[in-house]
C-alpha cells in the first residue's frame, strides 16, 4: 500500500505540490490527469525517493520513504518507474539492459538474470530484439524495453511518467498495450498520463491534478462523465 | 656535401639497443596512462562530490597540470619531492610526472565527456536500486570513455612523447636515453637522433592505429 | 615564510627566464601562425591527395617528440654549417612544430564553413577572395580562435624544453637557482607560479571564447 499525506513540495520559491493525499491499495490501478506544471510527475519522482520533499509522508508498506533511516535503495527495488524518456543505457544491448540491476542490484547469477530477462522482453514483445543495441530500436520498441527492465527487478509497484508523451503517435499504441496487459495482470500502477481513453479503461481511480492540487480523485465512470470541479470540467472539456 | 659524413652504419648496429629502449619508453607510457586514468576518474569523482575540499583539490590537480610545462611537472617530482626527504629516481619521476599530467588533462577530457550523457541516465539507474557510485560505474562511466576515446588515444600518444623528457633527469634506459648516450660516446647525433625520431614516430603511428582497431572492436553501439 | 637565500637578484634572473620563454613564444608563434595559415588554406583549397607529402611531413612534427626535433635542428644547422645559435635554432624548430599544429586548426576550421553560406556568397557575386575574405575568414575565426589560444598555450609551455639546447629560458633559470641555493621546492614553486600565471587567465579566456561561440546555445 502506497499512503501518501499532505506531501509538500517547492522548487526553490515555486511549490509545484500544495499537500497531497492520496492511497493507493494493493493491486489498484491509478492514472494521474491534469495540464503540465500541475505537479503529478512530480508526484511520481517524490515516492520512489528521487526527488525529497519538503513536508507530509509518503509511506510504501509501511516504510517512510523519506527518513533518513530508511535504505532508498533497497526500497527502489519495490517500486520500478518508468520515465517518458525511457533512458535506454545505449552502451548495452537489450538484453543486457534489462540484465543488469538484476545482477549487480540483487546479486543474481548470470543464468538467473538472463532467464529473467528473456521471460520479461517476450512479455512485452521484444523476444527477437534480445541482442540489439538500443540505438537500433523504435521509440516504442525502447519504452517497452524500459518496462521490462523495471518489471525484472519484480517489484511490487509500478510508477509511470507519461510513459507515451515522448513517442511517435503511431508507436503510443504498442506502449499502452504493454500497460494494459500489466493492469490485467494484477500489478498495482500509478500512471501520470495524457491518454484519456486509457485511463478510463485500465484505471480504477482517476485523480485530477491542478496548480499543485489533487482537484478530484474518482472511478474514471464518475469523473470522465460528471466530473464536479469546474477546473476538472474546463480541462476535459480542452482534451476532448 | 656540407663536408659532414653521414655514417648510418655505425647508428644501425645500436638499433637493437634503441629498440630496447623503445620497449622501456612504451612500458613508461602505458604505465602512466594506466596510472593516469585510474587517478582521472578519481578526480572525476571529487569534482562530482558534495565536498567542498575533494572538489577544490581536483579542480587545483587539473589546472596546474594543464597549466605548467610537463617538463616542469617531472623536475617537481625529481627535485622538489626532494624537500620532503622523497628522492625518486628518474624513471619513478618521469612516471610520476606524466601519470600527473594524463590524469589533469584526462579529468579535463571526462568533464567535456560527462556532459554529452543526460543527467537521466543516472537516475534510471538509481530507480533501479543501484547506488550512486554503482550508477556511476555501471552506466556513466562506460559511456564517458567510450565519448573520451579519441582524446584518451592523443593523451596516450602525448605520454609517449613525453617520456622523452627522461633524459633532462638522467633516465638513461629509455630510448631517448640510451640515444643521448650512444650520442654521448660517438657523436654521430644526427644519424642517433634521427632514428630515434623514425621509432618514435612508427611508435606513435602504431599506437593511434592500433586504438582505432580497438574501437571499432570495443564500440558497436 | 620561507626561511631562504633567495635574493632580489635571483628573482631578477627569473624574470629574464620568463622574458626569455615568452620571445620564444612570441617568434615562434608568430612564425608558426603564418606558416599554418599558408599550409592550411592550401591544403583546405587543393585537397587533401595534392596536399599528402606536406600532410605527412607536418604529421612528424606532431608525432615525434620536441626535444628530439630539437636536438635533430641542432645537429642539422651544424651540419649545413648555418652558425646558427640556440635561440634561432630553437625558433625555427618550434615554429614549424607550431606550423604543424596550426595547420589542422586552419583547415578544420575552414572545413567547418557550411558548403551552402560559401555557395551563397558565390552566387551573390562575390570573387573568391571577397568569399574568402567575408564569409569564410569571419566564421572559422571563431572556431580556430579557442583552439588556437590553446596552441599558443601550449607552445609556451613546450618551449622549457629548449634548455636542452643551452638556453637560459624560466625552468632551467630555476635549475640553476636550485643548483646554487640548495631550495628545489621552493623556488621551482616560484617557477611553476609563474608559468601559471602566464598560462591560466588566458586558458581561461580561451574557455570562456569557446563557451560564447559555440553553436549550441
Amino acid at each position: 500500500m502506497i499512503e501518501i499525506q499532505n506531501v509538500r513540495k517547492s522548487f526553490g520559491p515555486l511549490e509545484v505540490l500544495k499537500g497531497i493525499d492520496l492511497t493507493v491499495d494493493k493491486g489498484e490501478v491509478v492514472s494521474i490527469i491534469g495540464g503540465s506544471g500541475s505537479g503529478k510527475s512530480t508526484l511520481l519522482t517524490c515516492i520512489n525517493g528521487l526527488e525529497p520533499i519538503n513536508s507530509g509522508s509518503i509511506r510504501i508498506d509501511g516504510v517512510e520513504v523519506h527518513a533518513k533511516s530508511t535504505n532508498l535503495d533497497k526500497l527502489r527495488r519495490k517500486v520500478g518507474i518508468v520515465f517518458q524518456q525511457w533512458n535506454a543505457f545505449p552502451h548495452l544491448t537489450v538484453i543486457e539492459n534489462v540484465m543488469l540491476a538484476p545482477r549487480k542490484v540483487l546479486g543474481l547469477s548470470k543464468r538467473e538474470a538472463e532467464e529473467i530477462a528473456v521471460k520479461q522482453l517476450g512479455h512485452v514483445g521484444l523476444a527477437d530484439k534480445l541482442k540489439v543495441y538500443p540505438s537500433r530500436l523504435s521509440g516504442g520498441q525502447q519504452q517497452r524495453m524500459a518496462i521490462a527492465r523495471a518489471l525484472a527487478m519484480s517489484p511490487e509497484y509500478m510508477l509511470f511518467d507519461e510513459v507515451t508523451s515522448a513517442l511517435d503517435p503511431m508507436l503510443v499504441g504498442e506502449v499502452l498495450d504493454t500497460l494494459r496487459m500489466l493492469a490485467s495482470e494484477g500489478m498495482t500502477m500509478i500512471c501520470v498520463t495524457h491518454e484519456m481513453k486509457f485511463a478510463r479503461e485500465v484505471s480504477d481511480r482517476v485523480a485530477f491534478f491542478h496548480q499543485g492540487v489533487m482537484a478530484e480523485i474518482a472511478p474514471p465512470a464518475e469523473l470522465f462523465d460528471a466530473p464536479k470541479r469546474p477546473e476538472t470540467q474546463k480541462f476535459l472539456a480542452a482534451t476532448h | 656535401m656540407f663536408g659532414y659524413t653521414f655514417r648510418w652504419n655505425q647508428a644501425l648496429q645500436a638499433l637493437p639497443q634503441m629498440l630496447d629502449g623503445a620497449l622501456v619508453t612504451l612500458q613508461v607510457a602505458i604505465l602512466s596512462m594506466v596510472i593516469g586514468l585510474a587517478l582521472a576518474i578519481m578526480l572525476t569523482l571529487f569534482r562530482r562530490s558534495d565536498s567542498r575540499i575533494l572538489r577544490g583539490f581536483a579542480v587545483a590537480w587539473v589546472e596546474v597540470a594543464r597549466n605548467t610545462p610537463a617538463l616542469f611537472q617531472i623536475y617537481m617530482a625529481h627535485f622538489g619531492l626532494g624537500n620532503f626527504g622523497i628522492h625518486l629516481s628518474p624513471f619513478a619521476a618521469l612516471l610520476a610526472g606524466i601519470a600527473f599530467n594524463n590524469a589533469g588533462y584526462l579529468a579535463e577530457n571526462f568533464r567535456g565527456a560527462l556532459k554529452a550523457i543526460p543527467e537521466t541516465q543516472a537516475r534510471a539507474g538509481r530507480s533501479l536500486g543501484m547506488g550512486s557510485l554503482q550508477a556511476f560505474r555501471l552506466i556513466v562511466l562506460p559511456q564517458m570513455l567510450r565519448i573520451a576515446f579519441l582524446p584518451m588515444t592523443n593523451q596516450m600518444v602525448w605520454a609517449i612523447l613525453m617520456t622523452s623528457l627522461g633524459v633532462t633527469v638522467g633516465m638513461n634506459t629509455d630510448l631517448a636515453g640510451i640515444t643521448q648516450e650512444l650520442n654521448a660516446r660517438s657523436f654521430r647525433t644526427f644519424e642517433f637522433f634521427a632514428i630515434a625520431a623514425v621509432i618514435y614516430y612508427l611508435i606513435a603511428k602504431a599506437v593511434t592505429l592500433g586504438a582505432r582497431l580497438v574501437a571499432r572492436r570495443l564500440f558497436r553501439y | 615564510m620561507f626561511d631562504t637565500a633567495l635574493t632580489l637578484n635571483d628573482l631578477l634572473f627569473l624574470a629574464q627566464g620568463a622574458g626569455m620563454t615568452l620571445a620564444v613564444t612570441a617568434v615562434s608563434v608568430t612564425v608558426g601562425t603564418i606558416l599554418g595559415i599558408l599550409f592550411g588554406v592550401l591544403r583546405f583549397q587543393f585537397g587533401p591527395i595534392w596536399f599528402a607529402p606536406l600532410t605527412f611531413l607536418l604529421d612528424i612534427f606532431r608525432s615525434v617528440p620536441l626535444l628530439i626535433q630539437l636536438v635533430l635542428g641542432n645537429a642539422l644547422q651544424s651540419i649545413l654549417k648555418l652558425g646558427w645559435g640556440p635561440f634561432t635554432t630553437s625558433c625555427a624548430v618550434l615554429s614549424l612544430y607550431t606550423a604543424a599544429y596550426c595547420t589542422e586548426i586552419v583547415r578544420g576550421s575552414m572545413e567547418s564553413v557550411p558548403v551552402t553560406t560559401r555557395r551563397a556568397a558565390r552566387s551573390l557575386g562575390m570573387t573568391w577572395g571577397q568569399d574568402m575574405r567575408e564569409i569564410v575568414a569571419p566564421l572559422s575565426l571563431r572556431i580556430a580562435l579557442p583552439s588556437w589560444i590553446g596552441l599558443t598555450l601550449g607552445v609556451m609551455k613546450d618551449s622549457a624544453l629548449v634548455l636542452w639546447l643551452g638556453l637560459i629560458e624560466l625552468l632551467r633559470a630555476s635549475q640553476i637557482l636550485v643548483t646554487r641555493l640548495q631550495e628545489p621546492l621552493f623556488i621551482l614553486m616560484i617557477c611553476g607560479a609563474i608559468y601559471f600565471l602566464l598560462s591560466f587567465p588566458i586558458a581561461r579566456l580561451g574557455g570562456h571564447l569557446e563557451k560564447r561561440w559555440s553553436p549550441h546555445d
